[in-house]
């Protein structure tokens, strides 16, 4: 399968849903506290959709039966929301979300400390943060795929910390998950060389422990040794003018989260 | 959403193309070369269908007008395999 490059208007249509999916995402940033279960910030997005144009992408993605991924601690994506599962003090969530609309899809996630979090905690969100800015920088015409991988691994493999390999980045533009494959570790110089127009989910995912994966159920990933998991992720463009991060307002600029 | 590295297919999706197909009754219209045959459908459309490999490896003769069972592929409804022939 090709990879697919995107026209200016079409980079417009992504970035537009990708606007929806960023508000989504700060909105619930802002309402994580101890307390409240996965299922109502699900219910929270499913609110803030209904009113706007576009549809959720996962609800119904190889039939994924939720708007939002909700990954805690140790799990790493695809945590299904539940009414059961209540954030507490200490912990820390991934917020996973996409949207499609008039066909183009946006991508995005955060993980978002539960009230007070341990100072590893904080540097495990911080290091995985940094990682995605530096895997974004990246995202310039002439670079290679392994650039982008190589830019994550090091940084994570240098503050002690393991970078996921069963889950990859991926291509995004009228399908969710299109070519290439981007993993969150390679080698400089190695695979595809990036092209203006093309546009990929960077999404690191980070083990404060050991980088293997278990599989809890058919969506549910978890660390194989219990460790807390850090998500973060963008959908960026590669354009004439260096990286476009897709899914949040141009004006914003400075750290990707 | 991340991707799985390997994409696995889903539970109950055997990924054999042959058993997704569509069986229905058919009428040979006209052969064709190369072991086509043009058929008619019950719901009155024409397909082109080809013999199965079953049916040529066992020298099945279809003529016009025989009436055969024709498998239809989900994803290209306009090519089938005749995969019988009625007496």
């Amino acid at each position: 399968m090709a990879i697919h490059l995107r026209s200016a208007e079409e980079l417009e249509k992504m970035h537009r849903a990708g606007l929806s999916v960023h508000e989504v995402l700060a909105t619930l940033r802002s309402v994580v506290k101890p307390g409240i279960s996965t299922m109502d910030l699900e219910k929270l997005a499913e609110e803030k959709i209904a009113g706007r144009p576009g549809k959720a992408a996962f609800k119904g993605y190889r039939g994924y039966p939720c708007v939002l991924c909700t990954s805690v601690n140790s799990e790493i994506v695809h945590g299904i929301p539940s009414p059961k599962r209540k954030l507490r003090e200490g912990d820390i969530v991934s917020i996973d979300f996409g949207m499609e609309l008039e066909g183009y899809y946006a991508d995005s996630a955060v993980t978002v400390p539960v009230g007070q979090i341990q100072p590893e905690l904080r540097k495990l969100l911080d290091v995985t943060r940094e990682s995605l800015d530096r895997a974004i920088d990246k995202m310039r015409a002439g670079n290679r795929l392994g650039d982008v991988g190589h830019a994550v691994q090091s940084w994570v493999e240098q503050n002690g910390f393991s970078v996921v390999r069963e889950f990859v980045g991926h291509g995004i533009g009228t399908k969710m998950h299109d070519e290439p494959n981007l993993p969150n570790y390679g080698d400089e110089g190695r695979g595809a060389r990036l092209q203006e127009g093309m546009v990929i989910a960077v999404e690191p995912m980070v083990n404060a422990g050991r980088p293997e994966v278990r599989m809890r159920d058919e969506w549910v990933a978890e660390t194989a040794d219990g460790s807390p998991s850090a998500h973060f992720e963008h959908t960026v463009a590669v354009t004439a003018n260096g990286p476009w991060i897709l899914t949040r307002p141009k004006e914003m600029t400075g750290p990707s989260w | 959403m991340a991707r799985p590295i390997r994409e696995e297919k889903k539970k109950g999706d055997s990924g054999n193309s042959k058993e997704d197909a569509i069986e229905v009754m058919a009428t040979v219209i006209e052969p064709l070369p190369n072991a086509m045959f043009r058929v008619e459908l019950e719901n009155k459309h024409q397909v082109l269908a080809h013999v199965s490999g079953k049916m040529r490896k066992n020298f099945i003769r279809i003529l016009a007008g025989d009436k055969v069972a024709v498998e239809l592929s989900p994803y290209d409804l306009t090519r089938g395999r005749i995969v019988y022939r009625y007496k």
